[in-house]
């Protein structure tokens, strides 16, 4: 039962019992034209816990990540993110459309990175990780650039500020990536395969840093193929096919004793 | 300090621990006769020779006369022409390239009205010759006689004038020339608003940046890397452009050569002066041209590494510093 899988997410919490989601998604639809991507999808995913999506491709795992900041609007059912309904105010039991300054401001409190990066190329990595912090928070120049070098020390990168994206490799990229998201100072970080544009070698680094942001205590969640970082750091996973949630769960369950046939045939596939 | 400049400081290794250069072994170093290239010789002798005889009939030429050429090239009139063709570069390109990002703005925005407006007007401008357009302006007032200020369909009017006493040639040459420019201008903007990629506004969106900031902050930075190197050829054609506003006597360098040969039939003369002082202006609006485009290719070009340790290398001394102090 798709409703049931907050409930796995949230008994897996060791110490503290938070009982209201980060985020909390309710019978979302949503469709390209005459596609249908997203099927009634519900899913919560509780404060500090990192939660894994997986599914084949078309399955629908980035739209859904996509609908959360409202890079995409749903065609029915609601986002909430931190109690916060996304991309509409209810006023007088209706919905009205937010204007598209409140919605910048919702989508500030939740950090983005993206499979292809999206670094803005004529930018330095240091002005890549100031720009949103100095802009959008006006904080100063000079607390923008402390915190900047900041975040790019801890991703590893101290040695590469003045370097513009075109100059970095794909993992040093997206490590990049990761840092102008944190600058925010997100409440919630979603990841849309991270990894699924590097080269082999440089998976390690970038999955190192997203481990290390897991266990500081940000929630995340995260689209992926990588079965060995679900199986590390997940605190759940829900495998997305066809646009419904087959099956979503713990991961040692999950990925190890999986019920449901679908979930054995894609395991079957990635893992081969 | 350890900073990426103290690794460049040291020799790079080969790689795998080969050797810098062959061993000097005599029977397997390449010491080749090089292939003579008889077609190159022979080719570039004939167009010197092409080159050397056009001069030489040029300079025995009388009627090129390049001693008057020396002597009007900076004759006051001369000069009047230059400023009065540099300025109306200067306004039309303002005029043309305002006006094309308000018109790729337009056609890129979701209001069928805005953007049918757009096409209409680009459609007009450019699918008319700019003579006629010039032609057009210079003669607006036998369209309007008067022009007045005031609210249309109510009969209300604040003032009004004669339309020549408001309105010289200078005025319509550059109504003429900026309102042409700004059709083709929109083009060139429009497509290089296109050429960012859809990942750049999404990035932008999902750190909370708003509509405005993300074209200002993010999109248009990009596209003027697309922008400046047509922008620049438009200018280029505008200098040259705005000799045609001798047909309405604008007062450009041209309507001043000509109104000179009228009188004194050194038409020759008077044409190269015109020539070198086109040619003088376009070769500074090259200059220019290469350091704007510099500007904007920043984070693409072959020597960012280099700059890159340079700026570094800035930052550790500026970082000494602050602490020293």
């Amino acid at each position: 039962m798709p409703s049931s899988n907050a409930n796995l997410v949230s008994s897996q919490a060791s110490g503290l019992e938070p009982d209201r989601p980060m985020v909390e998604v309710k019978k979302v639809w949503k469709s390209f034209g005459k596609l249908r991507v997203l099927k009634g999808v519900d899913l919560a995913v509780y404060p500090q816990k990192t939660y894994v999506l997986l599914g084949p491709s078309g399955g629908g795992k980035s739209t859904l990540l996509r609908c959360i900041n409202h890079l995409e609007r749903i065609d029915h059912g609601r986002i909430y993110v931190d109690g916060d309904l996304m991309g509409y105010r209810e006023r007088g039991g209706k919905l009205h459309e937010m204007r598209v300054k409140d919605v910048a401001k919702q989508r500030a409190r939740i950090g983005m990175v993206f499979q292809r990066f999206n670094l803005f190329p004529h930018m330095t990595a240091l002005q890549n990780v100031m720009a949103a912090p100095k802009h959008v928070h006006h904080d100063s120049k000079h607390a923008a650039e402390q915190e900047g070098e900041r975040l790019l020390a801890q991703v590893g990168l101290a040695n590469q500020v003045e370097y513009y994206p075109a100059q970095l490799s794909g993992g040093q990229q997206q490590r990049v990536a990761i840092a102008r998201a944190l600058a925010m100072h997100p409440k919630l970080m979603l990841f849309d395969e991270p990894t699924s544009a590097l080269d082999p070698e440089l998976v390690g680094e970038v999955l190192d840093v997203m481990k290390n942001l897991a266990l500081d205590g940000m929630t995340m969640i995260v689209v992926t193929h990588e079965i060995g970082f679900a199986k590390e750091v997940a605190d759940g996973v829900a495998l997305l096919d066809g646009g419904v949630v087959v099956e979503s769960g713990p991961p040692n369950q999950c990925l190890v004793n999986p019920k449901e046939e679908r979930t054995k045939l894609f395991l079957s596939k990635v893992l081969a | 300090m350890s900073t990426s400049v103290d690794a460049t400081a040291q020799p790079l290794p080969t790689a795998f621990g080969g050797q810098e250069s062959p061993d000097a072994e005599e029977s397997l170093a390449i010491d080749a006769i090089p292939l003579r290239h008889w077609g190159r010789w022979i080719s570039a002798a004939i167009i010197i020779f092409l080159l050397l005889a056009l001069l030489w009939s040029l300079w025995h030429n009388p009627r090129v006369d390049i001693r008057y050429v020396g002597q009007t090239l900076l004759q006051p009139f001369v000069l009047r022409g230059v400023v009065v063709t540099i300025e109306l570069t200067i306004i039309a390109m303002v005029i043309g390239v305002v006006g094309g990002v308000v018109l790729a703005v337009m056609r890129l925005s979701q209001n069928p009205v805005l953007k049918a407006a757009a096409w209409g007007y680009i459609w007009f401008f450019r699918g008319t010759p700019i003579l006629v357009q010039i032609l057009f302006w210079g003669f607006f007032g036998a369209l309007y006689p008067t022009i007045f200020l005031g609210i249309p369909f109510t009969g209300i009017v604040f003032g009004s004038a004669a339309t020549g006493r408001l309105y010289g040639a200078f005025v319509a040459a550059i109504l003429a020339l900026g309102l042409n420019e700004a059709a083709y201008a929109a083009e060139l903007v429009r497509a290089g608003i296109i050429s960012v990629d859809r990942g750049q506004y999404e990035a932008a969106h999902s750190l909370g940046m708003s509509g405005g900031l993300t074209m200002r902050l993010v999109v248009l930075p990009q596209a003027m890397r697309v922008i400046i190197p047509p922008m620049g050829n438009e200018t280029i054609s505008m200098i040259k452009m705005t000799s045609l506003v001798s047909v309405i006597s604008g007062t450009d360098l041209m309507t001043n050569i000509q109104q000179a040969y009228a009188q004194n039939f050194k038409t020759i003369p008077l044409l190269l002066v015109a020539c070198i002082w086109y040619l003088f202006l376009t070769s500074i609006m090259s200059v220019g041209q290469y350091y704007l485009e510099r500007h904007f290719g920043r984070g693409f070009g072959q020597k960012e590494a280099e700059a890159a340790e340079k700026r570094a290398e800035r930052r550790v001394i500026k970082r000494a510093q602050v602490h020293n102090a």
